[in-house]
């Protein structure tokens, strides 16, 4: 029987697993930090000590707002894979697949560049709010898009296909974006189709915990009736779910915890599909269970792949994107295959 | 064949005081796409019997179960539950006191038979399921001979295995605690085709399920079955519906004549006496 001890177990060493890779994260990278560089750090900030040394500043300053931003973007993209996969009943659906990634990092690139020309400077605060509306817009627009004439329902063939279209038109104005803004902006803007956490700095930590901690508290509310969810739309009517708010409460925080990570970080593709699915196999589907240890489970495996951005061609980083995408791409392909749609 | 547990008299009230009409259809329609499904249909349906609705395919069955389980509202009439028009009682408040055993549910993920019983109780608790629904859920599995798969997958079940699950879980969603709880309102258990993938014997052992449990005095039980000899020799009346009309309704003897039949099947039953009750032959 799953009960409170089964999970709380579980949780306990996602937990675990989590600490032990931001301890790698913080540690390994351009310069390796030893334990004591850390300690040494971290007590500068304490009152009554020495000014923090530059390699103390860089540990500070670049080193754990990066690791830190790392875990709240990976919480997010675990959770929001969780999320749209219960809402859409389908293992093989995702952020990154239904237009919200490509749509926020659009808002993002846009406001940059349209703030830039009225001289609107794209401050850290109004960026994400940016993010949101493209994201929105996108996942809107996949979904209008994406619905049969017949029943007004939304086939998964239906959605990939037009996910990938939508995704396509997004991620190219992004590129039209870059090819006609002035020097400086351009290099800002391909990142976010790229997906980095180079850019990582405490107002990004800041802003990225609000939605990921808010967002993830939101849906664990409504894990109970996501759960109803998988036995149908009618069947949770009949157990008293209002399936057409639900729909729209879990899209919304789905659209607010990915725009808003992407807004700082680009698009960063199939963490949200991977994520879900390891847990699955783990411990059975109880969306009780999969928000929260999605949430934890995105956080370290995305670390994971930072690390190793990170480390594979040291000094250098190759962008996270190309790493998760290695990783995620023949997960997509095996679960496309399992389950045999029919086109 | 018995309930279980110590809930029995609770879920087999049959009380001397004994509320006649319950559940109302008044002059109900159903429009969609500029098609009417169902037309004006009027129908009262009492506690403690078996009402099941019959006809012809596209005769607008499934629709009428939808629109008196509240799952859509009707374009114009009023259901009523005890009086009350449920178009704007909300899903929860209805979750407790209907439930509704569908033709097949589908699983879009690994659910264990378990968990998929305990959705039952899903209305009754808010966080995690109390003692009381853990100890229903174990009864109802019981009840219905799952407790064997508890463990298992549901997605691993055959079509009759899913069914007896389903109907665990419709049972534990309708099940009573304590009597002042609930009291004063009736609960209402939907049918809509649940014999259609189950071969002949689960048929027979649903149908008597259904008919012990909707015999309490408090349960108003409305179902839609395809065999006529299944209706026949299980309800207690039958309504029978053709283009979104009632043709007829009473006892099956009243409902089921050869005139009626043609008319709306366009077949011509022989009727053949059996110990059971009178059969209807179709060459």
């Amino acid at each position: 029987m799953n009960g409170r001890n089964g999970y709380g177990r579980l949780i306990l060493a996602l937990v675990g697993a989590m600490l032990v890779v931001l301890a790698a994260s913080i540690r390994f990278g351009a310069i390796d930090f030893s334990v004591a560089d850390i300690l040494a750090a971290f007590s500068s900030l304490l009152p009554g000590h020495a000014e923090a040394t530059l390699n103390q500043r860089i540990f500070l300053e670049l080193r754990l707002p990066r690791a830190v931003l790392c875990m709240l973007v990976g919480a997010s993209l675990g959770v929001g894979g969780t999320l749209m996969q219960a809402l859409f009943r389908n293992p093989i659906v995702e952020p990154g697949l239904v237009g919200t990634s490509s749509g926020a990092a659009f808002g993002s690139a846009l406001f940059f560049v349209v703030g830039g020309a009225f001289n609107i400077g794209a401050s850290l605060y109004s960026l994400p709010i940016a993010a949101c509306l493209g994201g929105t817009v996108a996942t809107y627009l996949v979904f209008l898009l994406a619905r049969s004439r017949e029943d007004g329902r939304a086939s998964i063939v239906m959605l990939l296909l037009t996910g990938l279209a939508v995704n396509a038109l997004f991620m190219s104005a992004i590129g039209f974006l870059s090819y006609i803004a002035r020097d400086p902006q351009a290099r800002s803007i391909t990142f976010w189709s790229l997906g980095t956490l180079a850019g990582a700095s405490w107002t990004a930590v800041q802003i990225v915990s609000i939605s990921t901690i808010g967002g993830t508290s939101i849906a664990l509310f409504y894990a109970k009736q996501l759960n109803a969810l998988m036995i149908g739309e009618e069947e949770a009517t009949y157990l008293g779910v209002n399936v057409n708010r639900l729909k729209w409460i879990v899209l919304s925080i789905n659209v607010l915890v990915v725009a808003v990570a992407t807004a700082f970080t680009g698009v960063i593709s199939f963490v949200g599909l991977i994520v879900p699915h390891i847990l699955r196999m783990m411990r059975g589907a109880d969306n009780r269970f999969l928000i929260l240890g999605s949430a934890l489970t995105g956080a370290t495996l995305l670390s994971l792949a930072d690390l190793l951005a990170r480390l594979v061609l040291r000094p250098a980083e190759l962008p996270i994107g190309i790493v998760t995408s290695a990783v995620g791409v023949p997960v997509f392909l095996y679960l496309l295959r399992k389950r045999r749609y029919v086109f | 064949m018995s309930f279980p547990g110590g809930n029995a008299s609770v879920n087999q009230r049959r009380s001397a005081h004994v509320l006649t009409i319950v559940l109302t259809a008044d002059n109900i329609s159903f429009r969609v796409a500029g098609r009417e499904l169902i037309s004006g249909i009027s129908a009262v349906f009492e506690p403690g019997k078996l009402h099941l609705v019959i006809g012809p395919n596209g005769a607008g069955k499934s629709t009428l179960i939808k629109v008196l389980s509240r799952l859509i509202r009707p374009s114009s009439g009023r259901v009523g539950y005890e009086g009350e028009n449920v178009t704007s009682a909300s899903e929860l408040d209805l979750a407790r006191r209907r439930a509704v055993l569908s033709q097949a549910v589908e699983v879009a993920f690994p659910l264990k038979v378990r968990e998929v019983v305990m959705m039952g109780r899903y209305p009754h608790f808010g966080g995690r399921p109390g003692p009381a629904d853990e100890t229903i859920v174990d009864e109802m599995m019981e009840y219905f001979d799952i407790i064997e798969f508890s463990d298992r997958g549901y997605q691993t079940l055959s079509g009759g295995e899913r069914q007896r699950v389903n109907f665990a879980r419709v049972l534990a969603q309708l099940w009573r605690t304590d009597h002042i709880e609930t009291l004063p309102k009736c609960r209402y258990l939907f049918l809509d085709e649940p014999l259609t993938f189950l071969d002949i014997r689960h048929q027979i052992e649903f149908m008597k399920k259904v008919r012990e449990f909707g015999s309490a005095s408090d349960v108003v039980t409305v179902g839609v079955v395809h065999d006529l000899n299944l209706a026949a020799r299980f309800a207690d009346q039958i309504v029978l519906i053709n283009d979104g009309r009632v043709v007829a309704s009473g006892t099956s003897a009243e409902v089921l004549t050869a005139e009626r039949i043609n008319a709306v099947f366009g077949i011509i039953p022989t009727f053949v006496k059996a110990e059971s009750g009178v059969h209807l032959i179709f060459d």
